[in-house]
């Protein structure tokens, strides 16, 4: 299955989306991120891997500013979003994270309903006019993260009602429903079920088609299954970035061979 | 496997025990869970007998408090007394004092002994007097004041009985001890029983108890919580205005946005502190800063409101900030995720999770100044007021009384009839004190939510 996959995977798109450039994490003393350079390109899956504690979730983190919240954190180098650099004095984190979505690790919905749920993100952001819009946008977004049809009779229940893999959908819904631009995901299936986790999986090939989705991962079958590039985190540095296929059959670091054949991890 | 065979030598020499008999080490374990299972459940039975004789103290000593024995004679308003000029002016009915009022009842009450035929061996004018409590007089030049029309009728009069009489009826007074008692005798008592039997005397439902104002030493009977009611009424809304906000701003702050740093660690050190500084250190505080200070006036509510609202703050700080602590912060990477800002995922969706900590907190700090006495005495509340304050916000700065310190005043009196009083205030602060935890939990319950 992972062959076939691999085989029709194409890189069709050229345009830079997120540019990294010496980007330099530390949290206190501890250099946790060093020197990582790389471009992430547009409407294209990005998989970062790496064994725990490698950094890639920090460095997730840095594109949309969530390491703000941790107070011993400091990031140097450059990010750029679209050519602007996120981390210059004048950007607002709020509006920055309104076009860099971000889904968890584990399922977080609000202890709402799963309309409200949905909605909040829009509505604070000021993106529907009238009630009108907004169900159109709640629908058109659970609908993008295939559990329409599991909610669309008690939209008004607590999104925390439902099951796991439904839970990471919402997230993925409210996610979706403020209309990002980049769409980051911190090992969104960890807490899933395989069905779950295969349904999530298919969201995010579809989700492919409008946004730039960059998602941290610690399976390799699922790198392989849903990433045309692939970034491999060791010790703080990025080792190795390419297309997925060369990653997986073709590694040109020793590192990254071991990593992905289980001998280091 | 070469495991299994270095394992299973040992056990060969071992004799195999039954899992139906416990060895010795099993039997130890069992009589240690034993032994602390009953020092638990002793600790409940002890804490649960001292409560359920605290409170039958309480109230078996102050459930008479809320019952008054009053006597029911007809009372003539004569013209010739209490208004000469016959104008019904004000001014004039004003200048007729209770001394005249207390003549009247005692005319009154003469008349009542001699038509019914009542004849009781030794009883002095001084006996028959002494029956009506000093209090009553005033109590019916109010309600004249109140309703001139009544002068020239004849008013069946509902006048307050002597504390000992009052006693009498509520079993503290006895004939034995009435003979060595200075203030009654076996005489009074006898007219009372008298008068009981002719349905004149009876003992009834005493809402004045919860309605008027604390009463001199002479006169127990007519004593009451309605100004120290109200004046802890009045420094709770004080508290609840200043502490309620400023606690939980301060908490939001120190929680969600303020740095962690040096600085912060010292504001936290320092509140979790004040929260054990003894409450009469506040009182001193108080009294130096608000009414030596600040001018304000003493035994005002606005004074007790303020000592009240430092005392309670570090409470509500340290309940608000342990709420704020105990939501996941998942629930605010959550929303900074979807590019909420900091306010609006604190006051989106991290306050309104953390809002039944918030509020237990807050009315358990409410409740712990309600019964707060020590620094209320240091700011002169436990002056004796007879005059209700005006409605807030004036009433704020005039004086009142407060009910724990209400409690401790009449601790301190000489009359017996006073310890009844006191319980009786006990009771009434406890009945609050019960209605604010039930709110507690009541909004707990209604605010409760899962994630």
């Amino acid at each position: 299955m992972n062959d076939m996959t691999l085989l029709e995977r194409s890189v069709e798109q050229t345009e830079i989306k997120i540019s990294a450039q010496d980007v330099q994490v530390w949290y206190g003393e501890k250099h946790a991120i060093k020197d990582v350079n790389v471009d992430l390109l547009d409407k294209t899956v990005t998989a970062f891997i790496g064994p725990s504690g490698c950094g890639k979730s920090t460095f997730l983190r840095c594109l949309n500013r969530m390491n703000d919240t941790i107070e011993s954190c400091r990031v140097g180098g450059r990010i750029a979003l679209d050519g602007e650099d996120i981390y210059d004095r004048r950007v607002d984190p709020v509006q920055l994270r309104a076009r860099v979505g971000m889904v968890f690790q584990k399922p977080n919905p609000f202890p709402k309903s799963i309309y409200d749920n949905v909605a909040y993100g829009p509505r604070i952001h000021g993106l529907a006019r009238n009630r009108a819009e907004l169900d159109e946008i709640v629908e058109k977004s659970l609908r993008g993260a295939a559990l329409w049809n599991e909610v669309k009779d008690r939209l008004g229940e607590p999104g925390t009602g439902l099951s796991g893999g439904q839970q990471q959908r919402l997230c993925i819904a409210r996610a979706v429903a403020t209309q990002p631009e980049v769409l980051l995901m911190d090992e969104p299936c960890s807490a899933l079920d395989p069905i779950a986790t295969s349904q999530v999986e298919e969201l995010i090939d579809q989700l492919r088609a409008e946004f730039s989705v960059v998602i941290v991962t610690h399976s390799m079958q699922q790198a392989a299954r849903v990433s045309q590039k692939t970034a491999f985190f060791h010790l703080g540095n990025l080792v190795e970035y390419g297309n997925t296929d060369d990653i997986f059959t073709n590694p040109r670091d020793p590192r990254t061979e071991s990593y992905i054949s289980g001998r280091i991890g | 496997m070469s495991d299994a065979t270095i394992e299973g030598a040992p056990r060969a020499t071992q004799p195999k025990s039954s899992l139906l008999v416990a060895d010795p080490h099993t039997r130890r374990r069992h009589a240690a869970e034993a032994r602390f299972r009953a020092y638990g459940l002793g600790a409940i039975v002890i804490s649960m007998v001292m409560l359920v004789v605290l409170l039958f103290t309480i109230l078996t000593g102050g459930i008479g408090a809320f019952r008054q024995t009053y006597l029911e004679i007809p009372v003539t308003l004569e013209d010739a007394q209490l208004d000469k000029n016959g104008n019904r002016d004000p001014a004039d009915l004003r200048k007729v004092l209770t001394l005249t009022y207390g003549k009247l009842l005692q005319q009154s009450l003469e008349k009542v002994v001699a038509d019914k035929g009542i004849a009781i061996a030794d009883l002095s004018a001084k006996d028959l007097s002494g029956l009506i409590s000093k209090e009553a007089p005033a109590r019916l030049r109010d309600q004249v004041l109140a309703n001139p029309d009544l002068i020239g009728q004849t008013i069946t009069a509902r006048v307050l009985v002597n504390g000992r009489i009052d006693g009498y009826y509520k079993g503290r007074v006895t004939m034995d001890s009435a003979l060595r008692d200075a203030n009654t005798s076996p005489a009074q008592l006898q007219l009372a029983d008298a008068l009981k039997a002719q349905g004149m005397l009876a003992t009834k439902w005493n809402w004045s108890f919860l309605t008027s104002p604390d009463a001199s030493d002479q006169r127990p009977e007519a004593a009451g919580v309605g100004i120290a009611i109200l004046g802890s009424l009045y420094m709770m809304l004080v508290v609840l205005v200043l502490a309620v906000p400023i606690g939980v701003a301060a908490s939001i702050y120190l929680e969600e946005f303020a740095p962690k740093n040096r600085w912060t660690d010292i504001i936290e050190v320092n509140i979790s502190n004040l929260a054990a500084v003894p409450s009469i250190v506040f009182g001193i505080l108080g009294l130096a800063a608000f009414i030596n200070f600040g001018g304000l006036p003493q035994s005002a509510p606005i004074v007790g409101g303020l000592v009240l609202t430092l005392m309670t703050l570090p409470t509500i700080i340290i309940a608000t900030r342990a709420a704020l602590k105990a939501v996941p912060p998942s629930i605010r990477d959550a929303a900074l995720g979807v590019g909420a800002s900091r306010m609006q995922s604190v006051f989106h969706h991290v306050l309104p999770l953390a809002m039944p900590g918030i509020l237990t907190g807050t009315i358990i700090g409410m409740a712990q100044a309600l019964g707060e006495t020590a620094p209320l005495l240091l700011i002169g509340m436990v002056a004796f007021v007879k005059n209700f304050p005006s409605a807030p916000p004036e009433g704020l700065f005039e004086p009142a009384s407060a009910l724990p310190v209400q409690v401790y005043n009449w601790t301190q009196r000489a009359d017996p009839a006073f310890i009844e009083r006191a319980s009786g205030a006990i009771i009434v602060l406890l009945v609050f004190l019960l209605c604010m935890n039930v709110l507690a939990i009541l909004l707990r319950r209604r605010f409760e939510r899962r994630w």
